[in-house]
């Protein structure tokens, strides 16, 4: 039986969903224009005032945001509301540069939190359930999103955070925790070893994860599914619009549903700005309807991806985004060729190898290099050279034909690739472009 | 008897080899016998030793991936053409042979082979005559 947080909403008709989005939206361009010089100017300088959006219809019309409006506007310059109504900030690293700080007043947090009980909900999660969060508490989003939402279903939650992971799966196995949530790189790594400690699946008191903060392939997540006996769900978000919890996986795992109610999504062409129709591939961009503090419009989240009304056997009627193919930050140009890291995840899956890797990239005499570290593992040893060698041009080959390039495999010994507490750190460029 | 055999990945960077062998040294473990087969890419390190369950034991603890391999163990004396005499019985045996070092013991030299089908050579050369040594044996020459 599929259960919900907020039924009546989440398995709202289409068009309750749009109406609601319909009242939402010019309030909140009011909001923006009176509130924010930035995009006020930004919609100026496209002739536009708040009455030219009068529904969703409208949206396409309004100017983006982009990641380096947030870094111009870095630190105040896109807060809606007065500091002394805001109660707390979250920040993300930015690739380059300034870091984004993103304002939340107590409706903000609360929203947010409810967003991530849809999700815990979604996941199988009720009073009954003890959730382990082990996301990094701090200014990352990912530990506060799901302890909020955790404490909204009224689960007993223990606060974790990342690191110590003999205590992890002690608390785990003490006090019978039967959901995690962590990245998915932290998961695997969890199950690695819990599985060298001897534990078997079903030792394990887990029964559900809520991963996100990362890619992963849908081989990953068979492999934590395997090693820690349970059914693995995805989350998706970003600091920018509010956290994790913007979407969110059903018991289909087929596609995120993402809160309508809170949040528009569209997709659009990167190159050119134009919005594609449902179920092409583009840059996915959010509008939030509900935030009060750090209200973003037609924010572009660089990453690609796709969108789906297909109804779902689940019963909600929210529009499902596709895993995201990549950021479009992560992805690499690498002779000329589009590379995701999630890519080469998949293919070092089904060779047998862990998901552990790092891609190394540079320019030697105008060409460039591009070698994956992948770590040796105990099922992959053996005493024979040929075999080995083998085993590893069958991996090469592989890559080769899901990247379209030839990459460098180079074995590492185990644990050698820095594990993630937090974000994984997957490629190292050295081009100096 | 077949010997078990410690074998161990290392990546191909300088240092590996020596951060092995410091952690057997910490723990007083005698390296009798030691090859090192080497690609482009990585090495594998074979080697026979004194306790060969606290050696894997100690060295899975560092990270390193180690395992078991049976292999077979002969003394020779240590004179010209005893390793050609050997080599004939394998011959006639039929038994194909993977890889093989040697050590030199206090009286005898000691062949250390790798082959195919550990118990199904064993029983071959036995026949002929050779016997191979056992665990023990090796930690009293």
């Amino acid at each position: 039986m599929e259960r919900y947080f907020q039924q009546e909403i989440e398995c709202a008709p289409i068009e309750q969903i749009k109406a609601i989005q319909n009242e939402k939206l010019p309030k909140q361009v009011k909001h923006v224009w009176e509130n924010v010089p930035y995009y006020r100017k930004k919609m100026e300088e496209k002739g536009l005032t708040p009455e030219d959006i009068k529904s969703i219809d409208d949206l396409h019309k309004l100017p983006f945001l982009s990641k380096a409006d947030l870094k111009e506007c870095y630190p105040y310059g896109l807060l809606a509301c007065p500091l002394k109504d805001c109660v707390r900030i979250h920040s993300t690293s930015g690739t380059t540069g300034k870091r984004v700080v993103a304002f939340y007043t107590q409706n903000d947090i609360d929203m947010w939190n409810e967003c991530c009980a849809r999700a815990i909900v979604a996941a199988g999660g009720s009073n009954e359930d003890v959730v382990q969060v082990s996301y990094g508490y701090g200014l990352f989003t990912g530990g506060a999103g799901l302890d909020g939402g955790s404490h909204k279903v009224g689960c007993l939650t223990i606060p974790q955070s990342s690191g110590n992971t003999e205590r992890q799966i002690m608390f785990i196995m003490d006090l019978s925790a039967t959901i995690l949530c962590c990245t998915p790189s932290y998961a695997a790594y969890l199950g690695e070893s819990m599985k060298e400690m001897g534990l078997k699946p079903e030792d394990i008191p887990l029964k559900a994860g809520i991963f996100g903060a990362e890619a992963w392939s849908e081989e990953m997540r068979r492999d934590i599914e395997k090693t820690l006996g349970i059914k693995a769900y995805d989350i998706y978000g970003l600091t920018e619009i509010s956290g994790p919890g913007v979407s969110f996986e059903c018991s289909e795992q087929h596609g995120m549903h993402i809160n309508e109610d809170h949040f528009i999504a569209e997709i659009i062409n990167p190159d050119t700005g134009e919005v594609l129709p449902e179920g092409s591939q583009g840059e996915l961009v959010f509008t939030s309807l509900d935030k009060e503090a750090f209200p973003l419009l037609r924010y572009r989240t660089r990453d690609i991806c796709t969108l789906t009304r297909e109804k779902c056997s689940c019963g909600r009627t929210h529009i499902r985004m596709c895993k995201p193919k990549g950021r479009s930050d992560d992805m690499l140009i690498i002779r000329g060729v589009n590379v995701f890291p999630s890519q080469i995840e998949t293919v070092l899956l089904n060779n047998g190898y862990a998901a552990n890797y790092q891609i190394i990239v540079d320019r030697v005499n105008n060409t460039d290099t591009f070698d994956i570290n992948v770590e040796m593992t105990p099922d992959m040893f053996t005493d024979n050279v040929g075999e080995i060698q083998t085993h590893k041009k069958v991996l090469e080959d592989g890559l080769k034909s899901m990247l379209g390039i030839k990459a460098k495999v180079n074995l590492v010994a185990p644990k050698t690739i820095a594990r993630s507490e937090g974000k994984a750190v997957r490629v190292i460029d050295k081009r100096k472009i | 008897m077949s010997v078990k055999q410690v074998s161990v990945f290392l990546e191909n960077r300088p240092g590996t080899l020596n951060n092995m062998t410091n952690i057997l040294a910490k723990h007083n473990i005698n390296i009798r016998a030691l090859s090192l087969a080497d690609t482009n890419d990585f090495g594998i390190v074979r080697m026979i030793v004194d306790d060969v369950y606290e050696a894997t034991t100690i060295l899975k603890e560092e990270n390193f991936i180690a395992r078991f391999t049976p292999v077979l163990v002969y003394a020779i004396s240590d004179e010209a053409g005893s390793l050609d005499k050997i080599l004939q019985s394998f011959t006639e045996a039929d038994v194909n042979i993977e890889y093989m070092y040697a050590f030199a013991g206090k009286q005898r030299a000691y062949m250390i082979f790798k082959v195919t089908d550990v118990k199904k050579a064993e029983s071959l050369l036995s026949a002929k005559g050779l016997k191979s040594l056992t665990q023990e044996q090796i930690s009293e020459v």
